[in-house]
């Protein structure tokens, strides 16, 4: 009966190889965004594009334990709150809204670019979990949608 | 621009393809063609930074439109006397709008001249400024950071709304 939960084992043993590169990928987009094509937003959405490939291979309730609907909320609204708190920052530190206040460094290190690397993490937080969460709702009220027909 | 033409009219067949088909599913499909033809205008006209992020949205949002649509209903055309009527009004809008149009895109500056006017000073001194070496970014989360900071208000409005109006708890 478990094993009937989404899709076939072939599906299933790709996406247990792939899920974690994909991880691996939106995390590196993520934190070179400063340096290589990329940035906060597609790395997020790359990132939740890898549990909504574990949703759609394991079923629901597989995904769920991975990462649940309120965790995923609860990072979207940590991650905005993270990018509003770095603006306000630079206004006690540098003088101005969304002053760059941390030191620049040296060009085309990781360690660059000042707090950019770091609105990169909140702005990628905040996707990730906002794309996901409203996966599983969707995914969540069709599948209610679904169980009200066939009670007709 | 021979490349960019063929590439824009493949996007225009694939939304009158959109909108014609009996299938949803098909509609959703061509739909997603439209997009991922975006992606290689993108490339072609050199934003890697904008190709990836509309590659990732359009696959993202294809697995959504597939998943959590009800795709297998089908639309329902118009037909009868509504078809005729709203075909000739089409037509008349069509026509204005493309007489307009043409008089309008008669003043526009050449495609692509003058070359980065505007950007030029965000390239010679993004660099020296934020410390970023991709100056996409530069740009998003140091000079316009007030833009980005209310693309992500946006971003986090509609997903509340979205989790609020397709919640379960609370709700008989």
């Amino acid at each position: 009966m478990k094993e009937n939960k989404g899709m076939t084992l072939i599906v299933k043993t790709v996406i247990k190889f792939l899920a974690p590169i994909v991880i691996l990928f939106g995390i590196y987009m993520i934190l070179h965004g400063h340096l290589t094509p990329g940035g906060g937003f597609p790395g997020g959405v790359v990132i939740a594009s890898a549990f909504i490939l574990l949703t759609l291979a394991y079923g629901k309730e597989v995904a769920e334990k991975k990462m649940k609907r309120s965790l995923a909320s609860l990072l979207e609204s940590t991650g905005a709150l993270f990018f509003l708190i770095l603006a306000v920052l630079g206004i006690f530190i540098g003088g101005w809204f969304f002053s760059n206040f941390l030191p620049k460094g040296e060009p085309l290190k990781l360690l660059s670019a000042g707090f950019i690397p770091l609105a990169n993490i909140a702005i990628g937080l905040k996707v990730g979990g906002g794309i996901f969460a409203v996966f599983l709702a969707l995914v969540i009220f069709r599948i209610a949608g679904e169980g009200g027909e066939e009670q007709k | 621009m021979f490349e960019l033409y063929s590439l824009v009219i493949l996007m225009i067949v694939g939304s009158l393809v959109a909108i014609h088909t009996k299938y949803l599913l098909s509609a959703v499909i061509s739909l997603s063609l439209v997009g991922l033809i975006l992606c290689v205008v993108f490339l072609y006209l050199q934003a890697p930074d904008t190709a990836i992020t509309q590659t990732i949205v359009e696959v993202i949002a294809l697995v959504i439109l597939i998943r959590a649509v009800p795709i297998k209903k089908d639309t329902m055309g118009i037909k009868g006397a509504k078809e005729t009527f709203s075909a000739i009004v089409t037509t008349i809008f069509l026509v204005l709008f493309a007489f307009f149009a043409y008089k309008a895109l008669l003043d526009l500056p050449q495609f692509g001249f003058p070359l980065m006017t505007v950007s030029e000073g965000y390239i010679r001194d993004g660099l020296v400024k934020t410390g970023s070496a991709n100056i996409v970014t530069a740009v998003l989360l140091d000079f316009r950071a007030y833009d980005t900071l209310g693309e992500a208000t946006v971003l986090f409005t509609a997903i509340l709304g979205a989790i609020v109006v397709l919640r379960k708890v609370g709700r008989k």
